[in-house]
């Protein structure tokens, strides 16, 4: 946790965790970028600002939890977990290779930093729920942010977590749903739509909150204030995100869900990125 | 043999006794506590217990995400929800990371018999034996229920264990001892061996009985983990016998039997008769009816001892 890291600073953050995610997947020649980018804003303040982990003491009882429910998006985990010393930075240039920590999907007994395993969707907020359930019982006072994507909401069991963690009341734990409304196959709106997800939270007793998940004012804001409230209420963070975000021709295409830049791409996609599109 | 105890009742009344003792072992029910016997541990352990709801599939992760947290959650529900609805979380949040979730479950094989094919499961522990890093068990009786369920408890990694929803006799005592792994061998012999499992283990003790009388002799044995299977034993009753009868309340497919080949088609020598459910759905009916459907009866046990 650093609460004295300004924006300006997170800025810096995301677009490194963006540069270091694009490099890992052009490298890897294998990789979803589209996801990644969406949720970097909202991993770079989490990770730099927010949550009171310890690089050094990974499974530490009374660190914050990070579940990377849409699991095919660790790119952008593993940036903020090699960038803070989780592992050597080096290892970064390893993704999805043989014999690399950094699996396609993230695996926890091979990564350090990785609390749950995930990869197959609409799990990993189950596991959310065990974990700040536990911290319950056990009087302890670590949060559990769980990130779903929006297209992953159309799994069942997504919502039976939803209604386990108003049931026990779990204050403690953030459901953060990465909206940038593309799914594999096509917009939510085509393939499941989930009308307004605020709504439906709301009348499963969730606290809510509504953010353009690429505004840092208003991530920063949102999760300073989340971990104040202790009402009994699971905590929801709708966040408007732009799938691609940051590089131009990835940008609302469906088709960067899962593809690896080639050379020239990836060029104009650090440039960008670095400067801006 | 002539106390009647459904296994279920080995599960509730263990899981009562090992929470007592230490607070890390939780139970996550899926609104069947009742019929799992595991109320008495709600009442007595509120702060250890957790019922999800209707919710298999949460339940695995709900129990994945506590044994990160270094509990030792035992999701407790019926065999054909515990194997197949939660397979596939089963796989990846308990097997893969290796988590210390221990799946408990009633009304395994056709032992809900009343309630018909949709509640009699029988793929259960073939499916659940292909999963990396899975232990799979069956006990015999009440007492073996309630030790393997101890030493599940102190083995770290995950664990599928069956139970009987019908009453079946008790065989062991209180002082009988068990180790996962490693078969129990209830009589020697050199005829025949007869490997059986659950709740057809007591059919086969009755056979050998029987076979006895006719004057040959059949080893026995309790093989109540599937995996990992005692290949010693198999090898010890290939190589003392050559000739082996395999007895469960499962798919012929994939179950015991299918093990026990595996063992010893590898070997290159020996026979070996699988009795178990002819690969078919089951129906409401009396229990010893659907197992007579299936041949699995003292009659075709001794039938088949013979025939080898």
């Amino acid at each position: 946790m650093n609460k004295e890291i300004t924006i300006e600073e997170l800025k810096e953050r995301a677009k490194q965790l963006r540069k270091t995610a694009v490099t890992m997947i052009y490298e890897a020649q294998s990789g979803h970028p589209g996801g990644s980018l969406s949720i970097a804003d909202i991993v770079a303040c989490l990770y730099f600002r927010e949550m009171n982990v310890d690089p050094k003491n990974p499974r530490w009882p009374d660190r914050d939890r990070f579940i990377l429910s849409k699991g095919h998006v660790c790119p952008i985990q593993y940036s903020a977990l090699g960038i803070l010393g989780y592992f050597p930075e080096e290892d970064l240039h390893t993704l999805r290779k043989e014999g690399s920590k950094l699996q396609g999907h993230p695996s926890m007994t091979k990564c350090p930093g990785i609390d749950i395993s995930t990869g197959s969707l609409g799990q990993g907020l189950s596991c959310g729920v065990g974990m700040a359930l536990a911290g319950k019982r056990d009087k302890k006072d670590y949060m559990v942010y769980v990130v779903v994507g929006d297209g992953e909401a159309d799994e069942g069991q997504i919502w039976e977590a939803v209604m386990c963690a108003y049931r026990y009341q779990l204050d403690n734990l953030v459901v953060i749903i990465d909206n940038n409304g593309l799914q594999l196959d096509g917009t939510t709106d085509e393939i499941m739509p989930h009308l307004d997800l605020t709504k439906k939270f709301d009348a499963f007793g969730y606290d809510t909150y509504e953010i353009d998940g690429h505004n840092m004012e208003e991530i920063v804001a949102t999760f300073d204030k989340i971990q104040t409230v202790k009402n009994g209420k699971p905590k929801f963070v709708n966040a408007h995100t732009v799938k691609g975000k940051g590089v131009s021709y990835m940008e609302n295409q469906l088709a960067w869900h899962g593809a690896a830049p080639n050379d020239e791409q990836y060029a104009q996609a650090m440039k960008e990125l670095e400067e801006g599109i | 043999m002539s106390e009647l105890i459904a296994t279920r009742k080995g599960l509730g009344d263990e899981l009562v006794a090992l929470g007592k003792e230490n607070e890390d072992i939780y139970v996550v029910d899926v609104d069947i506590a009742k019929s799992c016997m595991t109320t008495t541990f709600a009442k007595t352990l509120p702060e250890q217990h957790v019922n999800v709801g209707i919710a298999e599939q949460d339940a695995a992760g709900v129990a994945a995400g506590l044994a990160t947290c270094g509990k030792i959650p035992f999701v407790v529900t019926y065999a054909v929800f515990g194997s197949l609805r939660m397979c596939e979380q089963i796989r990846q949040e308990i097997c893969y990371p290796k988590l210390n979730v221990k799946i408990a479950c009633s009304h395994g094989g056709v032992t809900p018999a009343n309630d018909g094919a949709s509640h009699q499961c029988i793929e259960d522990m073939g499916v659940l034996r292909t999963l990396p890093n899975m232990t799979v068990i069956m006990p015999a009786d009440y007492w073996s229920a309630r030790k393997l369920i101890r030493a599940a408890a102190e083995m770290d990694g995950p664990c599928y264990l069956r139970f009987t929803r019908d009453a079946i006799p008790v065989i062991y005592d209180e002082n009988d001892t068990f180790e996962i792994g490693k078969a129990k061998q209830l009589r020697d012999g050199s005829d025949v061996a007869i490997i059986a499992n659950g709740d057809t283990v007591r059919l086969a003790i009755t056979a050998a009985e029987q076979l006895a009388a006719d004057g040959i002799s059949a080893r026995v044995i309790d093989m109540h983990t599937v995996k990992p299977l005692d290949k010693a034993a198999v090898e010890a009753c290939v190589n003392d016998i050559g000739k082996i009868i395999t007895v469960e309340d499962h798919n012929i497919i994939n179950g015991l039997g299918g093990a026990v080949c595996e063992v010893v088609a590898e070997m290159g020598k020996g026979k070996v008769k699988r009795i178990g459910i002819q690969d078919q759905f089951g129906m409401s009916a009396p229990y010893e009816r659907l197992l007579a459907i299936n041949g699995i009866t003292v009659e075709n046990i001794v039938e088949q001892a013979k025939a080898i």
